[in-house]
């Protein structure tokens, strides 16, 4: 199982965090901050593991992001290590060719498109398509809502006031 | 706007994906032009996200603002003051639910980047109530990122979920489910059940697969609830979605793992899908990277293993298919490898089979052979897998795996060490301690620290040759994790010492004892020692310390002294070393000869007899007490080496009838049981005379635990002290010394025990708990020693002189070729594959090298007279030098003998013929070891060249810099793309023009 996903920059800055076992925003910090630490110091050729307080952390480098993903021990490393890439494949079909700066701003959609993908910290759908077409109505249906909501609701709301 | 070129480094991503390929781009010369052009990329994009979703210029700004921050306490402040904004604007009554929206996202960032935001956490609740989908998901989005399942506010949540679970739009459901899966506790559970279960036959795949994977979490949470849905999950294993289907693998993996037997009617029809998913009957979709459908390959694996473990009908299903597998695996992909590792795994795990653990072995091997460190890290994952199987499998692959020892790399220096502890047998066990504690020597993360140091314990009392390796190897955990090790682990020491290991033969038993004096003596001239290991010091110089009469007491005691003195803060270590000194003062004393009191030890005794800590000043008192008495006396006090005899105690103080009765029929009350008299403060009455005394070493500052009835009586046992002092016969010269021996003379407390438990009352406790636990060591270790003693000894001498012979002929060898480096090389791998000899046993360089046995145990003897053997020892000497010193590898020889390290000359002391196998078994290590750390200066260098470059100030613009490379060399359409990206969407029309003139107007002001 997945216990938790982070995405942090070169810099060491957190761009996503999503939390499937219980932790603390204290503990959360501590992690951010630990992990950081080790991840970032290592070197290009080095395993994409880590192990961490009995845990497991895969880690991959996308240029100047990271993407890290902490499992339980008797997991699949490499098989973490290509839920990664089908997390950032995906994240690239949708933003089209994605940079970081899609990341920072859009944060929220990267959750959104995340939760379709893992579940419980586990990976629900392995069919980049399935997604993507889920993204798609979600977002389609966000966008028609957002429109009926600013044009009835704000005449209604004139009118009523 | 113009400083976004900070963030715009792109992703990077590989669009050809040789899996194996570096994903990080590399980062080449730069280019100012393309600088420019990238920054105004980057100002489009960042306008088009803009306006595409919809977000404010202060989100924006604040966004921007924390990419710039150059520190984390700007970051801070850049936070702080957002969350006031955040505050004061939610407070206001009514928001517009769009702003609303984006505040809550807001929220999310600011806690995303670790500060507390819990005062919106209600609002992000209420907006799970919304009509419009937009801001309910945002709402649901919010509550999963900000609340864990035992949160006060879910209680809220249930209702909505469960409004939301019956809606029509399947979207709103499944956002519902998102939530479920995060927030229902065991206790919201039967809330939302029912409908949960519903929505496994809802007619979207979407919906039933997030319905499987909220079931699923369920029985994480409660195992109970969902027990009634196995016959569920098992049909959903033929939904006609294969996304359903792959999501119901997940609780099946959990129920099976649960209970296997229950499940076995499932392998058929599992292998048949896992034949249908690798023949590729799987939707084209479903394929990644040209494998088909592998995350549900490698899940359904996982699944057969366990139901074949141990079952070999079932596994006799699985051949065929693993079969298949192993031939169609891809080794160029992850993926591949992937599938290919978890076929091992499964193969490892089912009942085996000659040509699946063939197929298995081959792909691990090839594992090993490659470059790539992640799959060397999952070949020797493979391999420990493999071994228990077949342990021959690892000979072949000994090189690689000692490769993996050196590596620079700790992960896989970590899990080849997890394979060496699974393959330690009685004849490799030297070899893997000493690498083990080498290693942990070395690194400072105190949670692998702890486990390699219980690991190193575990296999040293498990599979010790002998004793006083088995002493020094303790020393050294002690010495360097000594804090991180359990308490137990210690007084399990002190037991072997005073029990030692067979029984028989006592002139062994004091040789230990001896040994080890000698041993820690040495040790205690070291600075910084662990609280632990100098209890166990101080306890054994004072069993054992003058025991053999090469020291003198008054060197014991000084020593003592010097061990409290340095621990000022430490009552522990104090207490201890003040009741060894009261040993040895009690067994000069009993002896009969004259015992002077060195001023120190006087110090020290009135020090302590002021102290602060009643058990300190017992214990001072005691030894001045003590002090005074005839050597009869105290020899029944204090008997020498009694640590291991048994004592009875009298709980029922049987002894004490008489003195009762007479009391009581002085007038004296009697005895009320302290649970009948519970609320009676009135104890004072019940004390009577006695309080003074009680109240010497009876008052204690901290709070009373509660009455445990079990234990033995502790020292302030009031009535038993003046009661036993009646019916002793002790000579008592003044009330205080007289009631402290007369409680130990009642007690009838040896020495040992005294100085290992009696001090503090949970010890005492613990001695006996760990009684048991110790038990089967000292049964194991004297069967590892004493059972197979003949043959084990003559193996392990065979073994070490085959490895003494290679370390003599490796010294002449570096002697010869001192000047010329290939030989060097070429020795060096002479030594790796002598290690490899040492780690695997049975491999051909050792059987090269093998002499018979006979000789092997004659010779070293025979030649210790002999300059060889100096030769030899000189040699061994300068591996077991600290790790620093082996950098200045250039000329072995000036590292010189006085750098030898304790032990080694500690054995040169007892002579024995085992002292060498140690010291003798490490000059393979020595050079091998040199070889990994030069190669560390090598390949850090360049990475610290890279970073030093980077780190400066102006990093922002050092990353701009790179970034730019970054998209230049690795994606070179990419820019364009952006472009083209940025022109496409205004053109559909999320631009600012064209749907949000509000924002725009935000933008533009």
């Amino acid at each position: 199982m997945i216990n938790f996903v982070l995405l942090i920059s070169r810099q060491g800055k957190v761009r996503l965090t999503k939390w499937y076992s219980t932790y603390s925003q204290k503990e959360r910090t501590k992690v951010i901050r630990e992990l950081s630490g080790v991840i970032l110091s290592r070197g290009p050729k080095l395993c994409n593991f880590v192990e961490w307080r009995g845990y497991k952390v895969v880690y991959r480098r996308y240029a100047s992001l990271y993407f890290c993903m902490c499992i339980d021990p008797d997991d699949n490393e490499l098989e973490i290590l290509e839920i990664i890439h089908h997390f950032v494949e995906i994240l690239d079909r949708y933003f089209g060719s994605v940079c970081e700066l899609d990341l920072i701003f859009n944060f929220h959609k990267a959750y959104y498109i995340l939760d379709e993908i893992l579940l419980a910290g586990e990976l629900q759908e392995s069919s980049k398509k399935t997604v993507a077409r889920l993204i798609a109505a979600q977002d389609s249906l966000v966008e028609t809502a957002k429109e009926q909501a600013s044009s009835i609701s704000n005449i209604i709301a004139q009118a009523t006031k | 706007m113009n400083n976004f070129g900070l963030d715009i480094a792109r992703l990077g991503f590989p669009y050809h994906h040789s899996a194996l390929s570096d994903p990080c781009p590399r980062v080449c010369e730069a280019k100012v032009a393309k600088l420019e052009q990238l920054k105004t990329i980057g100002r489009e994009l960042a306008m088009g996200s803009q306006g595409g979703w919809g977000q404010t210029k202060e989100f924006l700004d604040l966004v921007k603002s924390i990419g710039e921050a150059r520190s984390k306490a700007e970051e801070d402040r850049i936070v702080l003051r957002e969350i006031d904004t955040l505050r004061r604007r939610l407070a206001d009554p009514d928001v517009p639910r769009r702003r609303m929206k984006e505040y809550l996202i807001r929220l999310v960032y600011v806690e995303m980047l670790g500060h507390d935001a819990s005062f919106g956490h209600i609002h992000a609740v209420k907006m799970t109530h919304d009509e419009s989908l937009a801001v309910k998901r945002t709402g649901y989005l919010a509550v999963t990122l900000f609340l864990s399942d035992d949160h006060d506010l879910i209680i809220l949540i249930v209702n909505t979920i469960q409004k939301d679970l019956r809606s029509d739009n399947y979207l709103v459901v499944s956002a519902a489910l998102v939530a479920v899966c995060k927030l229902i506790n065991e206790e919201t559970i039967p809330a939302v059940l029912p409908q949960v279960v519903e929505l496994l036959g809802h007619p979207k795949e979407a919906v039933r697969k997030k319905a499987v994977m909220a079931l699923h979490r369920f029985y994480q949470r409660s195992p109970a609830s969902v027990a009634h849905l196995v016959s569920n999950f098992k049909k959903k294993l033929c939904d006609p979605d294969p996304g359903v289907m792959g999501a119901t693998l997940c609780p099946l993996f959990d129920l099976i793992s649960a209970d296997t037997n229950s499940y076995k009617d499932l392998i058929v029809s599992l292998i048949s899908i896992l034949k249908q998913v690798a023949e590729r009957r799987l939707p084209k979709t479903y394929d990644y990277h040209q494998m088909p459908a592998p995350f549900i390959q490698i899940k359904l694996l996982k699944i057969l293993a366990l139901l074949g473990s141990g079952d070999k009908e079932a596994s006799g299903h699985m051949y065929t298919v693993l079969g298949d597998i192993f031939r169609k695996a891809e080794h160029s992909t992850n993926i591949g490898n992937a599938i290919l590792y978890e076929c091992i795994c499964c193969v490892s795990s089912i009942y085996p089979n000659p040509k699946s653990i063939e197929a298995a072995a081959a792909a691990t091997s090839k594992f090993l052979k490659s470059e790539s460190h992640n799959l060397k890290y999952m070949g020797i994952d493979a391999l420990s897998r493999l071994i228990k199987i077949n342990p021959d499998i690892a000979e072949e692959h000994q090189l690689a795996v000692i490769d993996c020892l050196e590596d620079p790399d700790d992960t896989l220096k970590r899990k080849t060490f997890e394979l060496l502890y699974k393959m330690t047998k009685s004849t490799n066990v030297e070899v893997i301690v000493d690498r083990m504690i080498d290693y942990m020597i070395s690194i400072n993360d105190s949670h692998y620290k702890t486990e390699i140091a219980s690991r190193c314990v575990e296999l040293a009392e498990q599979y010790a040759p002998s004793n006083q390796w088995f002493i020094q190897t303790m020393n050294k955990v002690f010495e360097h994790a000594g804090d991180l090790v359990n308490i137990r682990v210690a007084h399990n020491l002190m037991r072997l010492i005073a029990e030692g290991f067979g029984g028989e033969d006592e002139s062994a038993d004091s040789q230990l004892r001896s040994s080890a004096v000698d041993s820690y003596l040495r040790i205690l001239g070291e600075p910084k020692l662990p609280s632990v290991f100098l209890q166990v010091i101080c306890w054994v110089l004072g069993e054992y310390g003058t025991a053999d009469g090469r020291y003198s007491a008054s060197y014991i005691i000084g020593k003592l002294c010097d061990v409290a003195e340095a621990h000022l803060s430490d009552d522990t270590v104090k207490a201890y070393a003040i009741s060894s000194i009261m040993k040895i003062c009690s067994f000069e004393i009993a002896a009969g000869r004259k015992l002077e009191i060195l001023p120190e030890c006087q110090s020290l005794i009135d020090e302590l007899s002021a102290s602060h800590s009643t058990d300190l000043q017992q214990r001072a008192y005691e030894l001045q007490a003590l002090l005074g008495l005839n050597s009869g006396a105290v020899e029944a006090v204090m008997p020498s080496d009694a640590s291991c005899e048994d004592f009875e105690v009298d709980r029922s103080l049987s002894f004490l009838n008489s003195f009762v009765q007479q009391s009581i029929e002085k007038g004296a009350q009697p005895y009320i049981p302290e649970n009948e008299r519970s609320g009676i403060v009135d104890i004072g009455n019940f004390k009577g005379q006695y309080q003074q005394e009680a109240s010497t070493h009876s008052l204690r500052f901290e709070a009373y635990e509660l009455p445990k009835p079990s234990v033995i009586p502790p020292p302030t046992f009031e009535p038993s002290i003046p009661l036993s002092a009646t019916t002793d016969l002790v000579p008592v010269p003044e009330p205080t010394a007289y009631t402290k021996d007369a409680h130990r003379a009642s007690t009838k407390m040896p020495s040992s025990t005294d100085a290992l438990s009696a001090d503090v009352g949970v010890r005492l406790r613990l001695d006996g708990v760990q009684k048991k636990w110790g038990k089967p060591t000292y049964s194991s270790s004297p069967s590892a020693s004493s059972s197979t003693s003949s043959a084990s000894q003559n193996a392990t001498n065979g073994l070490t002189h085959t490895d003494g012979g290679g370390g003599s002929v490796s010294l002449q060898t570096r002697e010869t070729s001192h000047d010329s480096r290939r030989q060097q090389q070429a020795e060096v791998s002479a030594e790796k594959q002598r290690l490899a000899a040492s780690l695997f046993g049975a491999s051909s360089v050792a059987k090269a090298e093998k002499k018979p046995p006979t000789a092997a145990q004659k010779a070293p003897k025979a030649a210790a007279a002999t300059k060889e053997k100096a030769a030899t020892t000189t040699t061994t000497t300068v591996p077991s030098t600290p790790p620093p010193d082996l950098l200045d590898l250039g000329d072995p020889t000036s590292s010189d003998t006085p750098l030898d390290d304790p032990f080694k000359q500690l054995e040169g002391l007892l002579g024995s013929t085992a002292a060498a196998s140690p010291g003798i078994i490490n000059p393979p290590a020595a050079p091998a070891s040199k070889a990994p750390d030069l190669m560390a200066i090598f390949t850090e260098a360049p990475t610290g060249v890279s970073h030093s470059s980077i780190d400066p100030g102006l990093s922002e613009i050092y990353s701009i810099n790179k970034s730019s490379h970054i998209v230049a060399t690795k994606k070179g359409p990419n820019s364009q793309d952006a472009l083209q990206k940025d022109a496409t969407a205004r053109q559909v029309g999320v631009t600012p023009t064209g749907n949000n003139p509000n924002l725009f107007r935000d933008l533009l002001g």
